[in-house]
């Protein structure tokens, strides 16, 4: 039971706020929304929806806002908390490449980006560390995220091989595990 | 280049891809990249890692990388074939599942489910990490700026912008010394 259940409007303008206040990545602003200036949601209700999201393919955060609008107003709610997500930062990243595309023969603006490029390259890395480090200290776990490394750094298999692969080895040995824990 | 794709053809695409995207857009950014830049020829590597890079510095989810790519490929509307692409399939995957997931709270079913895709994500993005690094590291400097940005990212938790900031400080002042 909530204690805050938003209107259609407040769900709009809320994940509008998240998107525009989202630099560098929109779920930190995502979780201080939801549960603490809004309150649509408890500390636990946040982290069982973002494990969803994090399970569902597609961007996580996205998935986020569908299963929050639809648990308020339905399917109403799922496509205008993602249209208040996505829709103004849609149009700003496209204002930004075509200011670039203006200034692109700029030799300085080339190097700052190539920097950015790679500083949110090592950005990247570091979210696939934390999710790393937060999985249980299990050989069998390990083995499966390093094996998910390997089949797309070095062996560069499609995705869908590795997926397809590495998602019944990961539920036989889940299902394993979870053994007489009901 | 080759002739780019037009816009039905990316919203078939990145609907595909979007079903493959566990651990988000990034985790699908070497396939994409093999796709588009490697096997395709549709842009150079520069322009990805610039598009990656733009994506990066904006406000909003990191899933916009794919709107510059749908974008540089096919104008107005490929950005939003890729956008839509990207974005509806999980939508509606995650509408179904969202009003299953309560009801299997703790049954071992959803444990199990949760279990499997933890180290793949993990392995996923990590992965992901790797190839954007070997494309965006031109050089030494570049790749040190990625080995900083990761470890700064992993250990402390500001705003990531910041990291960002000072990456590109240090890729200003790498091309004012270099003409001086």
């Amino acid at each position: 039971m909530q204690a805050h259940s938003p209107s259609k409007l407040a769900l709009f303008t809320g994940f509008l706020q998240c998107g525009l206040a989202g630099f560098g990545g929109v779920l930190p602003h995502a979780r201080s929304m939801l549960v603490d200036d809004r309150k649509w949601l408890t500390e636990d209700e946040f982290a069982d929806l973002l494990g969803l999201g994090q399970c569902l393919p597609g961007p996580n955060i996205c998935n986020v806002a569908v299963v929050v609008g639809q648990r308020f107003h339905g399917a109403t709610g799922a496509i205008l908390a993602s249209l208040g997500l996505l829709g103004a930062p849609f149009f700003i990243v496209l204002s930004l490449a075509l200011l670039y595309e203006r200034w692109a023969d700029s030799a300085l603006l080339t190097a700052i980006l190539q920097a950015v490029a790679a500083g949110a390259a090592g950005l990247v890395l570091a979210t696939g560390i934390r999710l790393l480090s937060r999985l249980k200290r299990r050989a069998e776990v390990l083995l499966i995220a390093l094996m998910g490394l390997t089949g797309v750094v070095w062996l560069k298999l499609p995705l869908v091989i590795v997926l397809l692969l590495l998602a019944p080895i990961g539920i036989g040995v889940g299902w394993y595990a979870t053994r007489g824990k009901t | 280049m080759n002739d780019s794709p037009g816009a039905t053809t990316l919203l078939w695409q990145f609907a595909l891809y979007s079903l493959m995207a566990v651990g988000g857009a990034n985790a699908l950014l070497p396939e994409i990249h093999q796709d588009i830049v490697a096997t395709g020829h549709w842009m150079t590597d520069a322009d990805f890692t610039q598009l990656f890079a733009i994506a990066q510095a904006a406000p909003g989810p990191n899933v916009l990388v794919v709107t510059l790519i749908g974008w540089k490929l096919a104008g107005f509307t490929g950005a939003l074939a890729c956008t839509v692409g990207m974005c509806a399939p999980p939508a509606l995957l995650s509408y179904q599942v969202g009003r299953l997931w309560q009801r299997f709270s703790g049954t071992r079913w959803r444990r199990t489910i949760e279990f499997a895709l933890a180290p793949i994500s993990a392995g996923l993005v990590l992965g992901s990490g790797t190839a954007l690094v070997r494309v965006s590291a031109i050089d030494a400097s570049h790749l040190a700026i990625a080995g900083a940005c990761a470890i700064a990212g992993f250990t402390s938790r500001r705003n990531p912008l910041w990291w960002l900031l000072l990456a590109a400080s240090a890729g200003a002042a790498m091309h004012l010394l270099q003409q001086a």
